[in-house]
């Protein structure tokens, strides 16, 4: 399966990717090669299958009590981020 | 102090500390030494924490001296630089999170503190955990200790070539297709992949949450089971943590292997498995009969399509995971952004890896709408099939053994350049993860000087019966105490 252009164009916006001219070729011939290897899948019968969600059997998530179990440390977390004003995450202006 | 105080084993190193034959101190600047002296051949480390680790041995010391503490104190340790560490830089292996100082440690390194490790660093890995020779790292690749111009494998390369040179006594990996037993493997050191759900992935990056599991890289299986023992248990920050009490890892070694039945899969022994490295297999095998165990010829049918169902549900889950990188609350963020699409496209584009973004895409294709069933849900019906294929062996056998790898480690830069070719490298690792169980790499045996390593698998939850198995195989033979030349 050969992916155009345009395709890895639209995967890169849809995954917000800003790729340079130059890469889209490599990604072209290499999501081509994975997608045929992958492709082998469809040898498999699977009609009766069901998809397996988690790896360990008859286990599922877990849910814990709506409690408050956390104190509040914006300041520590926020010593990450790469723009903060009054406790607030900045980014460009997305309301005219 | 002795000359090969490096060369102990964690049992060793543990009763030398508490009988005061030497102190943490002395312990941790030996290995800080080895680390820095490495450092500009092997580059096995992103980030060396040398006045942390000073100051945690003196603490250590302390302990040791009024009799108190964990199993571990005073003992070195790397972590995996995967690991949230607090206050120290966790990069992942990317310039994403070159710039990210965790505000917390993550559950399996709190759970080693408490036990009395000092960190010595974090070490170098593959970017996010993808790829199978530490090439794609943002710090450089590392090189494998028993031959620089070769790949530690990956991407616990850091963790494995550590061990390997003895530049830690231990260290912690993490293994999503084989990054723990196949850099394990081309070192000629111990990796263990224990039961999805033992051990807490909180704290831990995520690259595929379903598959992802933390665990060890040790000299011995001994060494091994004295850390599970530690890192193992319930968290309930990790919503797929598994409640089930640890049992004594290091108690329940030694029991006799006779009777022991073993797998020998038909598809482990393929073409694609070099002649030499066949050989070791089969002659660690004998050692087993030796031992009193059965061997049995078996197949599972649907395993050679692990690599295909992997490529698909890794990608996916990576896909969704590293969309939290989006350059607002941490993480690199580029320069002079024009508006919000164009901030989260430039900072994804710089902060990550050619081969990261390939997974990425790889993953938003296979989830996009129109291919979600055609790819994503075979894959899930798949892994399906491979894990029924594994009930069904543990069935009829106690453990399946075989290759960790099909070669012995490789040139760096021989498969850069074809994703496939790479990929094939965990064609036989894969299927442990695919069906979430326990699986390990021991060394037995060299090719042209370069280490082979032997893979046994179990059921669920049989992280002790595997420790066995693999600490009587070294009983009997003195692979795992080799070491290259330079570092012996």
């Amino acid at each position: 399966m050969a992916l155009t252009r345009e395709q890895i164009e639209n995967i890169a916006h849809l995954a917000r990717l800003e790729l340079q001219p130059a890469e889209v070729p490599v990604y072209q011939t290499s999501l081509s090669a994975i997608l045929d290897f992958v492709g082998e899948l469809d040898r498999a019968d699977t009609a009766s299958v069901a998809p397996m969600a988690h790896p360990l059997p008859g286990l599922s998530q877990r849910l814990r009590p709506d409690a408050v179990t956390e104190q509040d440390h914006h300041e520590l977390f926020q010593e990450n981020a790469p723009q903060v004003a009054a406790g607030l995450y900045l980014v460009p202006k997305v309301i005219e | 102090m002795s000359v090969t105080l490096h060369r102990r084993t964690l049992a060793q190193l543990v009763a030398g500390l508490r009988a005061k034959e030497f102190s943490s101190v002395e312990l941790t600047r030996l290995f800080l030494d080895r680390i820095e002296a490495s450092q500009s051949t092997l580059n096995a480390f992103i980030s060396v924490t040398r006045e942390q680790a000073l100051t945690a041995a003196q603490a250590a010391d302390r302990d040791l001296a009024a009799s108190r503490g964990g199993a571990l104190t005073g003992v070195p340790i790397a972590h995996k630089d995967i690991f949230c560490t607090s206050g120290v830089k966790t990069s992942c292996g990317s310039r994403m999170l070159d710039n990210f100082v965790s505000p917390y440690d993550a559950t399996p390194v709190a759970k080693l503190k408490a036990a009395g490790v000092v960190m010595l660093g974090k070490a170098n890995m593959d970017e996010f955990a993808m790829g199978s020779s530490n090439e794609t790292s943002y710090y450089g690749p590392v090189r494998n200790p028993w031959n620089t111009a070769l790949v530690p494998g990956g991407s616990s390369g850091g963790s494995a070539a550590a061990v390997a040179a003895r530049l830690a006594p231990l260290a912690t990996a993490t293994d999503t297709g084989g990054s723990i037993r196949q850099p394990a493997a081309l070192c000629g050191v111990t990796g263990l992949k224990p039961t999805y759900g033992r051990v807490s992935r909180y704290g831990m990056i995520a690259f595929a949450s379903s598959l992802d599991q933390a665990g060890t890289i040790t000299a011995t299986a001994e060494d091994a089971a004295w850390v599970l023992r530690e890192m193992a248990g319930f968290d309930p920050n990790d919503s797929t943590s598994v409640d089930k009490p640890v049992p004594d890892y290091v108690a329940s070694l030694g029991q006799p292997l006779a009777g022991l039945k073993i797998g020998l899969l038909k598809e482990f022994f393929d073409k694609g498995l070099d002649p030499e490295n066949e050989r070791r297999i089969r002659e660690a095998l004998a050692v087993y009969e030796k031992l009193g165990a059965q061997l049995r010829e078996m197949s599972l049918p649907n395993l050679p399509l692990s690599v295909p169902a992997y490529y698909v549900v890794a990608p996916a889950e990576c896909s969704s995971n590293l969309a939290r990188f989006d350059g607002v609350r941490f993480g690199h963020r580029c320069k002079d952004p024009r508006d919000l699409m164009d901030l989260y496209k430039r900072s994804r584009g710089e902060g990550f890896g050619a081969e990261v973004k390939r997974r990425i895409m790889t993953g938003t294709y296979v989830l996009s709408a129109g291919y979600y069933d055609a790819y994503y849900l075979k894959a899930q019906k798949v892994r399906q099939l491979i894990t029924s294929d594994f009930t069904r062996a543990f069935g009829e056998v106690d453990v399946l053994i075989g290759p960790t790898t099909p070669t012995a480690a490789f040139e760096i830069g021989a498969k850069t350049s074809d994703p496939i070719t790479m990929y094939l490298n965990d064609i036989y690792t894969i299927g442990a993860n695919l069906a979430g169980l326990p699986a390990m790499s021991i060394p037995c045996g060299f090719t042209q000087g370069l280490p082979v390593g032997l893979q046994i698998i179990g059921p669920h939850f049989s992280e002790a019966k595997l420790l066995n198995v693999a600490h009587l195989y070294q009983r009997e033979t003195d692979w795992h105490t080799r070491v290259p030349e330079r570092y012996a």
